[in-house]
């Protein structure tokens, strides 16, 4: 205590001030958990739940969805590392599927890879966002380890593990013998071609190493045109992914034929991941998910349920609110824990 | 060791330091690593530091360092700017006080310097009103003889004036020859007892011979006193700066932890085994997992050939994921809210004390929790429980019982007679009355008398003596001057033997002026007197009188008096005098010599002094006796005033209701058989509704506590109420000490010096800010004016802080652990790498801010109101067993994270799967999950809404969309457009209400049925304060406990022992309330819904 503070202390009235707040005397409301509040909630719930539920599944099952697993087929039986590693080997394989249903466009086509890690922790950081950027920025290579430098200690562009090793795998397509155009302008994020990837940056020292990751990068075309390469390097946070690899802009009938010529290029077969082909009709839930709509319809059910529960529970056992003789001490059976 | 001063001579000044005062803890120089070192001595702070310094190998770090470096870097200001400013508020007061303006004699000449220049030996020159700037050994005052007055109040906080005088050789010193005044004082070094002060003076020729002469306390001015009442007085310089009496008691108190921070920081422990459990079992199942599946993933390219090191990548990568399982923020939002408790009670209109003009203050802001935990009250009784304000209601003169009819013996006629009849008895007793004490009698301009006296039971004497016609109308020095029926009596005080607590009595010696006799007149406790009455004198009607008054909580005062032979008394002078100047042991020798005089006296009679209970003590008790709280009673006042104040303030009850057990017995053998009687009888009656409290005094205590202490810790834990008479100040520790030791929580309140030691002992203290001065309530935790304020500062403050912190740490660790789940369960699908799912922005933000603001609202909760509290305090008993924060509601918690985590996990990467999975996205998708999750777990969680709540849930909600399209919108960020895009996609939408559904559905379905169908104490008031209308709920609620009483004290004094359970069964159901209802319907059952009218048939059926 300060000594010098006692003078005044007797003039002036130490007597606090008053506010609603000093004297936590804020207006408050203090909801309960009757039943009536608990029941209508559930019920609220259930009642919203279910034609979302509904609607999602409907929106999802409206999706035609076309997945063609090609790995195992696509390469021989013996020694399929080898084979794919092999670079001089023409890999190209012929894929024939029977669309089910009308297809409206745009018709999405993904590749899908199961069992790859891009969200290891040693694959996700190497890259170099101000590499990708700026034109200048070449040199930034610290986080692409071990994909920074080439053997002769010069830069690559783009560095890290996640540009090299690309997918290179390509689909040509046609329906009913008829080629068909894939189009692969913007399947990018706009804000990445824009933001991200620089204009005024090319690809140097690409691939050029003795192992070589995935696919290679035409040195003419600027980073932020290399939309395949945009794509691959937004990596997933799961192991199974879909990348969009392109879309055709023309419907398909249902029953047609189509004939998909594979290059199997990119190796998942040294650890045992999966490849598969994926076209999709998209709608306002994005691709098709079922488990959305299954999950809402469940929740809805569950809580009319529980509604349905606690309104009996309610009928037959009854609870007089606030009754004080069910205060412990009122029943004199005091539960002191000491 | 001896300091030697020489008055007036500069060429030994610089023996000692010089006058300047620093209560400042740092310098500009030593701020930084000091105050560094004071924070890293806390485990949490070492544990961050370790964090943030393993997250700047970027190896393994999951986030950027920033995550971690900022908060902590923002923790850690924040602590030291506070400190920073408090020591620069201290520097400033302390530079005024060193700067300010004294005057000192400088080569025989005054002379103008800052109180800092003034060196030991200087003399200094004080003013009326002016403070004393260093302590002073005085040599002079403006008065002939040379008195002084000061005021203490900022030393030891008594406000009335004390009288100081110059030692004898100064006495009657010119003006002008103070300025050349040599000598020497023999002084010991500086220590921090401001009550003693033994040294000696020596003054060199010329002015008075070699004779040594002793000096006292009575002889200083010591420094933050204030000179009053005279018009100058000077002195020598004998400590200075941080070496006065003041600066010496200044000390930083231990800080005291609550139970409450105690459980935390085990909890902390667990998690911290937890996370180290987590991080040992995943980076060995990562590290199997590289070696044998990360080796063929070609595309993460691992090296062959690793450094020895690499195996202990992983283990801390998991280290630094996990480490947010123990929240930076839990530290800050945890002060914060303290803070704020203590502003509350600091606020709080209804615990401000309109007669003194105190508010209440909360000095210590961390234990504001405790306060709602306490078990164990040790409270004083005079000025406590007691008003403190002593009046004079009767007296037993020479056999003779006055005031005994009207309850005034000031208005008794048979006194008034007596005095006019000039009954000798009754003037000696009224001579005494008014003589016999240090009481300062002050003429005000108006012309009447005030008396200034350092203890209120002399206080009411002389003023009694006075409204008696015997007035005292002045005392100069040591000439006392009294009006007696128009008759002038002039008295000449000899010397004053003063009241110590051992010796319990007080005396002076008096010369007669009119006939030149020499008296010893003396006052005290009736043990500490009757003993040395005259010999073969009876004092028999004396202890029956004494015995009459205890019985009617009167304080009773033994008068006595001797005539002393001269030469008895100038041998006698001789000896005290010597004692006086004693360096070692000087209080001892005094004693012992005092004893020698104060013998063979004539008694003359007993005075009952009243001191009212304080408003509202016996409710106040009442209440928190119901609330499971143990009273303890400490006093120094005798066993039956005592016990009288504890029957009249609810502590006992008198038979057949309660009993009072006595230990007693003066010897070892005959103390432990009175203490195992007494525990026998507490262990057989234990199980009997019946008020069982035990006495005992000082003396038995004293054995007790030395031989048998385990016994006294049974019989501590067996007794809600205990009375402990006449204990010393340390016992009153002792006995808070033992309370502690067996886990009790402690609180002391006390309102003097006397319960100093046991407020600073106890687990809280709280001091009375009373009449007995301040020192009390400065060493308290929390202060407050009325021993009423009491109740409202546990049953409410202590209740609300303890319900506000178990929630606020609770939900930290759960929302730290919900979002450590969530990074635990990626890493199963990432590898179990190390991978962050979330990026440092968001997880920075989330523990500091997202997740901090909402749950600090908390401090506005209030789960039942304060009436409520008010009129159930057993309620408090959910408190005082921690019933809101243990090991199972913390298993509760972590559950629900667990819970939550997995539901926010499991939905997130179902509904974020294939095309969507995108890292950045799916992340804040999870994110968003848990604020949702979070918002709505508080909002659950919460009591009730003022707008203040609203707004820190909600707007931290909207500011949640707000940051995150801010952050959004930054190109360099990682997360640029994420947000934009993620809000536009009705799936994200739909998905984060899929995880609120699943995530509340069953937490908001179990918390109902356990409300509807186990209900909580605090659950059935909630809703009875509800279902009633707010007219109603007083007088119901009232009406219903009160009968809930009555019947309880019915049954248990119908049925006392016969047959036990029959006083326990009809109790246990709900009977006595039903069977109230069905025979007489209240008013207010009109008001009840239809549902709970059409129970009650039930209710009387089940009987």
């Amino acid at each position: 205590m300060d000594p010098f503070e006692m003078q005044d202390n007797s003039k002036n009235s130490n007597k606090p001030k008053y506010s609603k707040f000093t004297q936590q005397e804020l207006p408050a409301c203090k909801p309960l958990l009757t039943p009536a509040i608990v029941i209508s909630a559930f019920l609220l719930v259930g009642i919203i739940f279910i034609p979302v539920g509904l609607a999602s599944l409907s929106a999802s099952q409206e999706i035609v969805e076309l997945i063609d697993r090609y790995d195992t087929t696509c390469v021989p039986m013996a020694d399929k590392v080898g084979y794919i590693q092999d670079s001089k080997t023409d890999k190209s394989c012929i894929r024939t599927l029977t669309v089910p249903k009308h297809m409206k466009s745009p018709i999405q086509i993904y590749y899908q890879i199961g069992d790859f890690y891009q969200n290891h922790r040693r694959y996700v950081k190497s890259r170099s966002d101000k590499q990708l950027r700026y034109k200048n920025a070449a040199h930034f290579t610290k986080d692409c380890e071990p994909e920074g430098y080439t053997a002769d200690g010069v830069p690559i562009v783009p560095c890290g593990l996640i540009a090299w090793s690309l997918f290179n795998d390509t689909y040509t397509i046609s329906v009913n013998k008829k080629a068909i155009g894939v189009n692969k302008k913007d399947i990018a994020w706009q804000s990445d071609k824009n933001k991200k990837f620089g204009s005024d940056v090319y690809p140097r020292n690409f691939q050029n190493g003795n192992l070589i990751g995935g696919a290679k990068l035409n040195e003419s075309i600027p980073l932020s045109e290399q939309e395949d390469l945009i794509v691959w390097m937004r990596t997933a946070a799961l192991p199974t992914f879909r990348k969009l690899y392109g879309r055709i802009e023309t419907d398909i009938m249902a029953n047609d034929q189509l004939t998909v010529v594979i290059q199997n290029n990119y190796n998942t077969y040294s650890f045992g991941g999966s490849k598969a082909l994926v076209l999709s009709t998209t709608s306002w839930i994005g691709g098709k998910n079922n488990f959305i709509g299954v999950a809402y319809l469940i929740v809805g059910g569950l809580c009319l349920f529980l509604a349905l529960v606690f309104v009996v529970l309610y009928m037959f056992k009854p609870r007089n609110l606030g009754d004080l003789s069910f205060l412990s001490w009122n029943r004199n059976t005091l539960d002191c824990p000491n | 060791m001896k300091r030697f001063v020489y008055i007036n001579d500069e060429s030994y000044q610089n023996d000692y330091c010089d006058n300047r005062i620093s209560n400042t803890k740092y310098t500009l120089l030593n701020f930084l690593p000091k105050n560094l070192w004071e924070q890293f001595r806390r485990f949490m702070n070492q544990y961050f530091l370790l964090i943030a310094c393993l997250q700047l190998w970027s190896l393994i770090t999951p986030v950027n360092p920033a995550s971690t470096w900022g908060p902590l870097i923002i923790i850690f200001a924040v602590s030291a700017t506070k400190e920073a400013w408090d020591d620069y508020n201290r520097y400033i007061s302390d530079k005024q006080a060193n700067e300010k303006e004294v005057w000192i004699v400088k080569n025989g000449a005054r002379k103008h310097i800052q109180a800092q220049d003034i060196r030991v030996g200087n003399i200094v020159w004080i003013r009326e009103n002016e403070e004393v700037p260093c302590d002073l050994v005085l040599l002079g005052t403006s008065e002939p003889q040379g008195l002084c007055h000061v005021e203490t109040a900022a030393l030891d906080g008594e406000t009335d004036l004390k009288t100081r005088v110059s030692p004898q050789p100064c006495v009657g010193l010119e003006f002008e020859q103070l300025h050349k005044i040599k000598g020497v004082i023999e002084c010991p070094v500086p220590d921090k007892d401001i009550r003693r002060f033994d040294a000696n003076i020596r003054l060199f020729p010329p002015f008075i011979d070699n004779d040594i002469c002793p000096l006292t306390i009575n002889n200083t001015l010591l420094q933050s006193c204030y000179l009053r009442n005279t018009e100058w007085a000077c002195g020598v310089a004998v400590y200075t700066g941080n070496e006065t009496k003041l600066g010496m008691s200044r000390g930083v108190p231990e800080p005291k932890l609550t139970s409450m921070d105690a459980m935390i920081d085990k909890l902390t422990g667990a998690i911290f085994l937890f996370q180290l459990t987590v991080v040992v079992v995943l980076g060995a199942a990562g590290n199997v997992w590289k070696d044998i599946e990360a080796h063929k993933l070609w595309y993460v390219k691992y090296d062959g050939n690793e450094p020895w090191y690499q195996i202990l990548v992983i283990p801390l990568r998991f280290e630094l994921l996990c480490s947010i399982m123990i929240p930076i923020s839990i530290k800050v939002s945890l002060d914060f809210v303290k803070s704020l408790y203590a502003k509350f009670i600091d606020w709080d209109e209804d615990m401000y004390d309109l007669e003194n003009d105190t508010p209440a203050h909360a000095a210590n802001t961390a234990i504001s929790e405790d306060l709602g935990q306490v078990e164990y009250i040790l409270t004083d009784k005079t000025g406590t429980l007691t008003e403190n304000k002593m009046i004079f209601r009767r007296c037993f003169i020479g056999g003779t019982f006055y005031g005994n009819e009207c309850g005034d013996a000031l208005r008794d006629v048979e006194l008034l007679n007596a005095i006019a009849n000039n009954s000798p008895h009754v003037i000696k007793f009224l001579t005494v009355m008014t003589l016999c004490n240090t009481v300062i009698p002050i003429k005000s301009p108006s012309g009447s008398i005030l008396y200034k006296a350092q203890s209120q039971d002399e206080d009411a004497l002389v003023n009694a003596a006075a409204n008696l016609h015997m007035v005292l109308v002045s005392k100069n020095g040591n000439n006392a001057e009294i009006h007696f029926n128009r008759r002038v009596m002039r008295y000449e005080i000899l010397d004053i033997l003063e009241f110590t607590s051992d010796r319990k009595r007080m005396s002076v010696v008096i010369l007669d002026c009119q006939s030149g006799k020499i008296f010893l007149l003396s006052k005290g406790a009736d043990e500490a007197m009757l003993p040395y009455a005259y010999s073969g004198k009876q004092t028999k009607t004396f202890v029956d009188a004494v015995d009459k008054y205890a019985q009617l909580g009167l304080r009773t005062l033994c008068l006595g008096w001797r005539e002393l032979e001269s030469e008895e008394y100038t041998e006698w002078s001789r000896s005290f005098k010597e004692a006086n100047s004693a360096l070692s042991d000087r209080e001892w020798k005094v004693a012992e010599v005092c004893q020698k005089l104060e013998h063979s006296l004539e008694i003359l009679g007993v005075s009952a002094i009243e001191d009212r209970l304080q408003d509202g003590v016996p409710e106040t008790i009442e209440l928190l006796r119901q609330s499971g709280i143990n009273f303890w009673m400490l006093t120094g006042d005798k066993q039956s005033t005592a016990v009288q104040i504890a029957l009249l303030c609810n502590l006992i009850s008198s038979e057949p209701k309660g009993q009072l057990l006595h230990i007693n017995g003066r010897t070892q053998d005959e103390v432990a058989r009175s203490l195992e009687r007494v525990l026998l009888t507490m262990r057989i009656t234990l199980s009997e509704p019946k008020e069982l409290a035990f006495v005992v005094d000082g003396w038995a205590l004293e054995i007790i506590l030395t031989h048998y202490s385990e016994a006294f810790t049974e019989l501590a834990v067996l007794s809600k109420t205990a009375l402990c008479c006449r204990v010393t100040p340390s016992q009153k520790a002792q006995l808070v000490k033992l309370l502690k030791s067996c886990d009790y929580r402690t609180l002391a309140i006390g309102d003097g010096g006397n319960d100093v030691r046991m407020i600073q002992q106890a687990d809280i203290g709280v001091g009375i800010s009373g009449r007995e001065g301040l020192q009390a309530a400065r060493a308290a935790d929390y202060s407050i004016g009325k021993f009423r304020f009491l109740k409202r500062l546990i049953l409410i403050h202590g209740r609300y802080s303890y319900n506000r912190t178990a929630f606020l740490s609770q939900y930290s660790f759960y929302k730290s652990l919900l979002i450590c789940f969530i990074q635990i369960l990626f890493s199963f699908l990432s590898g179990i790498a190390g991978t962050s799912l979330f990026n440092s922005v968001s997880l920075m933000a989330y523990n500091v801010f997202y997740t901090s603001i909402p749950v600090l609202a908390t401090v506005l909760d209030k789960d039942l109101s304060e009436k409520t509290v008010m009129k159930n305090p057993e309620i408090l008993r959910y408190c005082q067993a921690g019933r809101l924060l243990n090991p199972s509601t913390f298993a509760g918690w972590s559950g629900r994270s667990l819970y939550h985590a997995i539901i926010i996990f499991f939905i997130t990467i179902h509904a974020y799967a294939n095309e969507k999975s995108e890292m950045e996205e799916l992340s804040m998708v999870a994110l968003s999950g848990s604020i949702w999750l979070q918002a709505l777990v508080v909002t659950l969680e919460m009591n009730s809404f003022t707008f203040v709540q609203l707004l820190a849930i909600w707007g931290n909600f909207i500011a949640f969309y707000v940051i995150n399209f801010f952050i959004s919108s930054i190109p360099a960020s990682g997360m640029y457009t994420i947000m934009f895009r993620l809000c536009r996609q009705p799936s994200y939408w739909i998905t984060l209400v899929l995880i609120s559904g699943v995530g509340m559905g069953p937490v908001l379905a179990l918390k109902y049925f356990r409300y509807t169908y186990s209900p909580s104490a605090i659950n059935i008031l909630q809703r009875g304060e509800r279902s009633r209308g707010p007219m109603y709920t007083l007088v119901n609620l009232e009406s219903q406990l009160r009968s809930d009483k009555d019947n309880m004290m019915v049954s248990s004094s119908v049925t006392p022992v016969k047959n036990r359970s029959s006083v326990y069964e009809p109790l246990l159901s709900d009977s006595p309330l039903a069977s109230r209802r069905s025979l007489a319907p209240s008013p207010f059952d009109i008001f009840q819904p239809a549902h709970s009218r059409t129970s009650q048939p039930r209710n009387i059926k089940d009987n």
